[in-house]
């Protein structure tokens, strides 16, 4: 098992090299002088050369890319070109807003979709019909277009939670709450609609195996059946769909946390990303990389806990 | 990678899929409301963006700041935009951009997609494993973050950025396309093509792209709803252009004003939710259209199975109960049941047509017929564990003298595993494979006999020597696919005998096994009738069994007993005409069987 975990994040590593090498060089492609972009039209040719070599521009872009590669292995991310502001303090100080968001959502659309999946599953009739229907129509709508909706419903009309702004829980874990539940909830509904069609799938798969009529045939009451049999086995392709959603929840993230002036990672990226700042955008890059890296980590783990078959040496 | 693949058969994007589609399959999707409403929508939209020149009262971007968040009037029924601008005509052409783009972005993924995935699934190799790494890494990306490095790199163009959407999405067409192709790849009307003398491309034209086409079709409704959502997002946070009208920009536009005007949004939202609805209901439309074509091709196959009879075959010459020579009342008992299978059209169909049957303590009977003539269906009727849809609609079951048709679930259940127990046909598929086999022993005896973890687990392990199976305690902590079918068989009788049950019903239980572990199988049930005064019933097609094992035998054929009486007597001299067919149909394919003498005492030493 630690052999597999060692062997996945040596895997992850390689695969962080390739993306960070791949996304310097593209990013470096276009011909923007930054120096003139930061100092402006009217700025003197002699400032804006000066201002490239302090940032190192002026230099072939293998050599810039070693020296960031040189400098993120040891932790330093280096400084934003445009701010001047710490990108690894930046990055850090923004991460708790989007982490909020991502395992509010896990936690919601887990919880959601297995009771939601499960009960359609195993109920069908009139129970999987509605469920089906709630799974088309998240999927259907875009989800901003929910987030909007939302937010002129519950945030506008009733006034139940603010528009926007974030209050962090260490200030107060009330206002914290207020503020994060439309946003969880918005990219709640696309998750839960995508995963609660999967675990019904999967339940009522597991449900026509022989071994559910074998278990039947010795007894077993049949919500003792559902509770562990089955849904120990129409576990894994729930828990494969959930992590792809959170590579889609990453991008989910940058709508809800603009619409709503979240200061997370989402907002951080529409803010860098436009001005090409590329310390920034490695960051970001790499934080999401590694993110989807640990994600498919613990569903390969998951996985193999809850099915011995794929259980690895 | 195309020397192969000649253009013509790499899908053309966009003008390929109508005209493959067989009719019927177009008809389907029209016939279903949902399916012909989400088409009529997106034909309007198409249209309506089209036309947006003659329909627009004026351009998009013709502004009267005096008319700003004017209401709809006749002139502008839509009403004005906070910047005085008419919101119809802005709906027109920014759908222009929104469906343009998403026609790029799919056609970049079909191109991308399709033929790759089809060589890779076609020749596999190393083309295969390449495009497969590179598939998982695009697949591992957010979306949204690289459109927006994407925007960073290559500038604000929309068009731009639907290339890089497309080749973002390519990786879901390449993996459907490419598993799909791995999958008949295999199948022998491909070989077959292959030998006839047919050239790959000809083979692809042919054969693989006919099985693609309609998931694929599929995958471009919801691709392209995908790629809408993500544009008009792109839009939204004001990375696309800003020159000309999006729906997206529009929706970023309501929002600002969402205070004064959220009347702003109502358009440019529903236009954006119609489209994807639309999409998705028609990606389903289509494919329940092709899920019926191939399950009406099933329905037409199977019934012939179960309700053609041998001709000249008298139904019923039943000769009701046997009374046992002893006397003995039977521990179950079996009158005229009648198994029935609701129908989607409101009718019963019939699968056990009245049968009677009777199992005395320490007795096998054999329950013989072929598939799919009602004996498992007569068994699982006795257990009470019919599939879904399936009910006894007439009849008596009696265990012990109680009657057990039109018992409440939870009384029957008490019943199973303490009195009535059963051993299925497969023994992998039978034992969940998430749980331990001591485990899964353990379950029933704490269950039903309140045993302790440390008691049920000795007692499993009694269990296991008791069906003779070496090294107990391993076996105990192993995982079903850690052990063999033979030994699954007898952990499945371990199993079936925990709570020392008065009956068993054993469904085929040796099929599945090879020939010596059938035999020492066998041994081992009738060990357990001798020793334990076990009644059995067992279902088989296989005569050989009968003659080894069973004491009575009841043939069965299309739902019917057709003959029912003691082993030896109904082997040797066969009164119906069914039996005759079955038994010789036997010495047909003997080599295929266990070695099977008509005379039932030379089979017993042959095979003990």
């Amino acid at each position: 098992m630690l052999n597999f975990i060692a062997r996945r994040i040596a895997a992850g590593a390689v695969l962080l090299l390739v993306i960070s090498a791949f996304t310097y060089l593209l990013l470096s492609v276009p011909d923007i002088d930054v120096g003139r972009q930061l100092l402006g039209q009217g700025a003197d040719q002699h400032a804006v050369d000066a201002k490239n070599t302090a940032l190192g521009l002026d230099r072939p872009v293998i050599e810039q890319y070693a020296d960031w590669l040189a400098h993120a292995v040891r932790g330093d991310l280096g400084v934003s070109w445009f701010t001047s502001e710490d990108v690894g303090t930046a990055v850090s100080g923004r991460l708790p807003v989007t982490l909020s968001l991502v395992l509010g959502v896990t936690v919601v659309t887990t919880v959601l979709s297995f009771l939601l999946g499960v009960w359609a599953g195993v109920r069908r009739g009139a129970v999987d019909r509605a469920v089906q229907i709630i799974g088309v129509a998240g999927y259907a709508l875009p989800g901003f277009l929910v987030t909007l909706i939302l937010v002129l419903v519950f945030a506008v009309q009733l006034g139940w939670f603010p528009a926007i702004g974030y209050t962090p829980f260490t200030e107060s874990p009330g206002g914290w709450l207020s503020t994060v539940t439309l946003p969880v909830l918005s990219l709640s509904v696309a998750s839960v609609a995508g995963v609660s069609q999967q675990v019904r799938g999967a339940v009522i798969d597991v449900l026509r195996q022989d071994y559910v009529r074998t278990l039947r045939t010795r007894g077993l009451t049949t919500r003792r059946i559902v509770l562990k049999h089955v849904l120990r086995n129409a576990s894994a392709p729930a828990l494969t769909v959930l992590g792809m959603q959170f590579v889609g929840l990453l991008g989910g993230a940058v709508l809800v946390e603009q619409i709503f002036g979240l200061p997370g990672i989402g907002s951080m990226t529409v803010a860098y990303t436009t001005r090409g700042d590329i310390p920034v955008i490695m960051a970001l890059v790499m934080l999401t990389v590694v993110g989807v890296v640990l994600i498919n980590l613990a569903v390969d783990i998951l996985i193999g806990w809850l099915n011995p078959k794929a259980r690895v040496a | 990678m195309s020397e192969n693949l000649p253009a013509t058969t790499a899908p053309e994007p966009g003008a390929d899929t109508p005209q493959v589609r067989r009719t019927g399959t177009v008809r389907r999707v029209l016939r279903n409301p949902l399916g012909a409403l989400s088409a009529l929508i997106l034909a309007l939209l198409v249209l309506a963006v089209l036309l947006a020149p003659l329909l627009a009262p004026q351009a998009p971007g013709a502004s009267t700041l005096s008319e700003a968040f004017a209401q709809p009037s006749a002139a502008h029924p839509l009403g004005m935009d906070s910047a005085g601008r008419d919101i119809l005509s802005r709906i027109l052409y920014g759908g222009r951009g929104t469906l343009g783009g998403a026609v790029l972005a799919l056609a970049i993924a079909l191109v991308l997609g399709v033929p790759s995935g089809l060589y890779a699934g076609y020749y596999g190799g190393r083309f295969d494993a390449a495009a497969g790494w590179i598939v998982n890494l695009v697949m591992a990306l957010p979306a949204m973050v690289v459109l927006l490095a994407s925007r960073a790199i290559l500038g604000p163009r929309v068009w731009v950025l639907m290339v890089v959407l497309g080749v973002l999405v390519a990786p879901s067409f390449f993996r459907l396309v490419r598993g799909i192709v791995a999958d008949i790849r295999g199948e022998l009307y491909v070989d077959a093509a292959k030998v006839s003398g047919l050239g790959d491309t000809r083979i692809v034209a042919r054969h693989v792209l006919i099985v693609v086409r309609g998931p694929v079709i599929i995958q471009v409704s919801l691709v392209a709803g995908i790629a809408i959502a993500l544009q008009a997002g792109l839009e939204f946070l004001g990375i696309g252009s800003t020159s000309s009208a999006t729906w997206g920009a529009m929706l970023n536009e309501g929002f600002q004003n969402i205070q004064r005007a959220p009347r702003l949004m109502l358009w440019p939202g529903l236009a954006l939710g119609l489209t994807n609805a639309a999409l998705v209901l028609l990606a389903g439309a289509i494919r329940d259209a092709l899920d019926d074509r191939a399950g009406a091709a099933r329905k037409r196959s199977r019934p012939r199975k179960v309700r053609g009879r041998p001709a000249g075959i008298e139904p019923a010459t039943r000769t009701a109960s046997l009374a046992d020579a002893t006397g003995r009342s039977p521990l179950l008992s079996v009158r005229d049941v009648v198994v029935a299978y609701a129908q989607a059209d409101g009718t019963d169909k019939h699968v056990v047509h009245g049968v009677d049957l009777d199992v005395h303590p320490g007795e096998i009977v054999g329950l013989v017929g072929e598939s799919g003539s009602g004996k498992s269906q007569t068994a699982f009727a006795v257990l009470g564990t019919l599939p879904e849809g399936g009910r006894i609609a007439r009849g008596s079951i009696t265990v012990d003298g109680r009657e057990i048709v039109g018992l409440p679930e939870r009384e029957h259940r008490t019943l199973r595993g303490r009195t009535l127990a059963y051993v299925p046909q497969e023994p992998m598929s039978n034992l969940d494979p998430a749980f331990t086999v001591g485990s899964q022993l353990a379950e029933p005896l704490r269950h039903h006999l309140g045993l302790s973890r440390a008691e049920a687990a000795a007692r499993a392990l009694e269990l296991l020597r008791m069906v003779e199976i070496p090294n107990p305690e391993q076996v105990l902590r192993r995982y079903p696919h850690e052990i063999s079918g033979g030994m699954a068989q007898r952990v499945l009788i371990a199993g079936a005998m925990s709570c020392e049950p008065d009956i068993l019903i054993a469904d085929e239980p040796t099929t599945a096994l090879d020939v010596r572990v059938q035999a020492e199988v066998l041994d081992l049930l009738r060990r357990l009738r001798t020793e334990r005064g076990l009644g059995v019933l067992l279902v088989t097609h296989n005569l050989g069994v009968v003659a080894d094992l069973c004491d009575r035998v009841a043939v069965m054929n299309a739902g019917r007993i057709v003959e029912t009486g003691d082993a030896a007597d109904v082997l040797d001299a066969p009164q119906d005409p069914y039996t005759r067919t079955l038994l010789s149909a036997v010495l047909d394919d003997a080599p295929a069987r266990p070695a099977w003498q008509p005379h039932p005492s030379t089979a017993r030493t042959a095979t003990a």
